[in-house]
C-alpha cells in the first residue's frame, strides 16, 4: 500500500490551500484526491468576479483564483489524482478510492484533511407540491450547465431562495438572454451578500420578494409556471396572497449542506448547527489526525476565508505529522459556547498548549441584529465587546483570540460568544 | 432637481442612500453612515461601471466553453452591448489566462480576456 504523510480529500479551494500550506510547512508526501476532471472545485463554474480581494488584494474570477493555487500545487510538485472518488476512510487512516486507471485502491495516510466541500439542498427537502416536471434545477447545476457546458436551462426563470448562487444566476441568465421574473425568499431577509443583491438584481430590475415562497408548480412534462405566496412569521403561506408567474424554469438556491458522508462513516463527531465536523483549535476532528476545512466544515460566503482556514488546517496537519505537539502537552480544553443569537462557532474547543499566537473564531448569527454588540465572556467575565451596526446570517463573523489573552485566565473553562442588544 | 435611491454595497449595513441631483451634478448624498457611502453614491450616479464576465465557445479544447471577462470595468450601460458582441465569438484551444480575445469590446476601450486555461483536446493530438 502506498504511504503518504497527508491525504487530502477534495481538490477545490480548501484542498488546494491545505496542500500548499502543508508542503510549505515541511511535508513532502502529500496526495490530493479529486473526483472531478480538474482541480479547482466549484471555483471553475464561478466565472463572476469578486474573488481574492482579501488574499490577493485584487478582484479575480473564480477560475483565476483557483489557478493561483493550482499553479502553486504544480510548482511545489504536490501529487494529485483526478477523476478519483474516495469511497471510505478507516480509523487507521487507510483511504479507499477508485478511478478508471487504478481501479479500486488503498493508500495509507498519517493525517487526513477533509476538504470535500458542500452540495446544494434540493427540491426534495422543500416539500413543494406539484408534479415533477423538467425545468427545475438547483442554481449551482444551472450555473455549471451555462458556464461550463454551454447549455441554457430555460428562457423564463423564477428563482426560489436568495442565496448568493441564486443571485449570481439571476444575472447570468439575464445576460444570456433569459427573462428572470422574480427572486423569492422565504425569510424576511436575503441570505446573500448585499453587493450581489445590488449588482445582480437591482442592476437588471429583477424584483426580490422577501417572505415569499413557491406553493405550487404547474406543468406535468415541463414547468409552465409557479405560484408564489407571502408567508407569515411562522413560514406558513398567507391565503389570498397567491400570485401566478408563468415560467419554464425554476432555480432553487435554498441552502448548502456540507458533504460529510465519509466523515460520519469514520465516526467524526458532527455539529448539528453547521452539519460539519466539530473541530478543535487545530481544525482537528475528534479523530486524531483527521482535520477539516472549507465548506465541508461550515459553509462560507467568501473563498478568501476558505483559503485562510484551509492553510491553517494544512499547517496543523503538518505539525501533527511531525509530532510537534506530543499528547502529554494536550492539557485542558476550553469550550466555546454559542449563545443568544450566535448559531455556532468554529472551533468548538481551544487547547492553549496547541494554539497559535492568534486564533480566528468564525461564527454565524441567527437573525439580523442592528446596533448590537458581539461579546465574548470568559466564564462570567465579559472580555470582548465589539459594537456592530448590523450583523446578518448571510455574512460570516469572526473574532480573534490571542494565546496571551487566554493564558491570563488559567482556570478558564468556557468562552461564551453572544449577540447583545443595546 | 432629481432624487435617486441606491443601496450602498461597501459593507453589510447596506445603507439606503438618497442622492439629490441637478442635471449631471450631485448636490447632496444622504442616508450614508460613513464617507465610503458618499464616494460610492457619487460614482454610482455619475459613472457606474461593472466588470462583465461571460463565456465563449472553444474549438478543439478540453472543455467546450471558456470563461472570459472585461479586463477592466466598463460603463454599466454597455453591459448588454458587450455580451451581444461576445455571442458568436469562438476561440481555438489552447488559451491561457490573460489572452485577449476581443479588443475594445463594444467601443469601451476595454479588452476581453480569458480567465481560464484550456488545453487542446487529447482527441486531436
Amino acid at each position: 500500500m502506498k504511504q503518504y504523510d497527508i491525504v487530502i480529500i477534495g481538490g477545490g479551494p480548501a484542498g488546494l490551500a491545505a496542500a500548499v500550506s502543508a508542503k510549505k510547512n515541511g511535508i513532502d508526501r502529500i496526495l490530493i484526491l479529486e473526483r472531478d476532471k480538474e482541480l479547482g472545485g466549484i471555483l471553475n463554474q464561478c466565472i463572476h468576479n469578486g474573488f481574492g480581494l482579501h488574499t490577493f488584494q485584487e478582484e479575480l474570477t473564480g477560475p483565476e483564483y483557483a489557478d493561483r493555487f493550482i499553479e502553486q500545487v504544480k510548482e511545489l510538485d504536490i501529487a494529485y489524482k483526478l477523476n478519483t472518488m474516495v469511497m471510505d476512510i478507516s480509523r487507521e487512516k487507510v483511504v479507499t478510492a477508485m478511478n478508471r486507471e487504478d481501479g479500486l485502491f488503498d493508500v495509507q495516510a498519517k493525517a487526513v484533511i477533509l476538504a470535500m466541500g458542500c452540495r446544494e439542498r434540493a427540491r426534495g427537502a422543500l416539500n413543494i407540491p406539484g408534479f415533477r416536471p423538467a425545468g427545475i434545477y438547483s442554481a449551482g447545476t444551472a450555473q455549471r450547465l451555462v458556464n461550463m457546458e454551454g447549455y441554457m436551462p430555460g428562457r423564463e426563470v423564477v428563482i426560489l431562495g436568495s442565496g448568493d448562487i441564486g443571485l449570481i444566476m439571476a444575472r447570468r441568465m439575464t445576460l444570456e438572454g433569459a427573462k428572470v421574473k422574480v427572486v423569492a425568499e422565504l425569510m424576511p431577509y436575503s441570505g446573500g451578500l448585499k453587493r450581489n443583491i445590488v449588482q445582480c438584481l437591482d442592476d437588471y430590475g429583477i424584483p426580490l420578494k422577501l417572505s415569499h415562497t413557491v406553493i405550487d408548480i404547474k406543468g406535468k412534462e415541463r414547468v409552465e409556471g409557479i405560484t408564489l405566496a407571502e408567508v407569515d412569521k411562522g413560514g406558513k403561506p398567507v391565503p389570498g396572497t397567491e400570485e401566478f408567474y408563468s415560467c419554464d424554469t425554476l432555480l432553487l438556491s435554498v441552502g448548502l449542506i456540507p458533504e460529510n458522508e465519509i466523515s460520519e462513516k469514520i465516526g467524526v463527531e458532527m455539529n448539528r448547527a453547521t452539519s460539519g465536523p466539530k473541530v478543535n483549535e487545530s481544525l482537528e476532528t475528534n479523530i486524531k489526525g483527521v482535520f477539516a476545512c472549507g465548506n465541508v466544515l461550515h459553509v462560507h460566503d467568501l473563498v478568501d476565508f476558505v483559503s485562510e482556514e484551509a492553510a491553517a488546517a494544512g499547517k496543523n496537519a503538518a505539525s501533527y505529522v511531525k509530532k510537534e505537539h506530543p499528547e502529554e502537552r494536550n492539557g485542558r480544553e476550553i469550550r466555546l459556547n454559542p449563545e443568544n443569537g450566535v448559531r455556532y462557532t468554529v472551533p468548538v474547543t481551544i487547547n492553549t498548549a496547541r494554539m497559535d499566537d492568534e486564533l480566528t473564531v468564525r461564527f454565524r448569527v441567527d437573525g439580523v441584529y442592528k446596533n448590537c454588540y458581539v461579546s465574548a465572556y470568559f466564564d462570567g467575565e465579559r472580555v470582548l465587546h465589539r459594537r456592530r451596526q448590523v450583523v446578518a446570517p448571510g455574512e460570516m463573523e469572526e473574532m480573534k483570540l490571542t494565546r496571551e489573552q487566554l493564558l491570563q485566565y488559567p482556570d478558564l473553562e468556557t468562552i461564551t460568544v453572544k449577540v447583545e442588544e443595546e | 432637481m432629481e432624487e435617486k435611491n441606491l443601496t450602498c454595497i461597501n459593507c453589510p449595513i447596506g445603507c439606503s442612500l438618497t442622492v439629490e441631483m441637478e442635471g449631471e451634478q450631485v448636490i447632496k448624498v444622504s442616508g450614508n453612515t460613513c464617507k465610503r457611502g458618499e464616494i460610492y453614491a457619487r460614482k454610482e450616479v455619475t459613472n457606474p461601471t461593472r466588470i462583465v464576465t461571460s463565456t465563449v465557445k472553444v474549438v478543439n479544447g478540453q472543455s467546450d466553453m471558456v470563461s472570459v471577462k472585461t479586463k477592466e470595468d466598463i460603463p454599466k450601460g454597455k453591459i448588454f452591448d458587450c455580451v451581444r458582441a461576445l455571442k458568436n465569438v469562438q476561440v481555438e484551444a489552447p488559451v491561457r489566462i490573460g489572452d485577449v480575445i476581443v479588443k475594445n469590446i463594444a467601443d469601451t476601450g476595454v479588452d476581453v480576456v480569458v480567465t481560464k486555461n484550456v488545453e487542446v483536446s487529447r482527441k486531436n493530438t
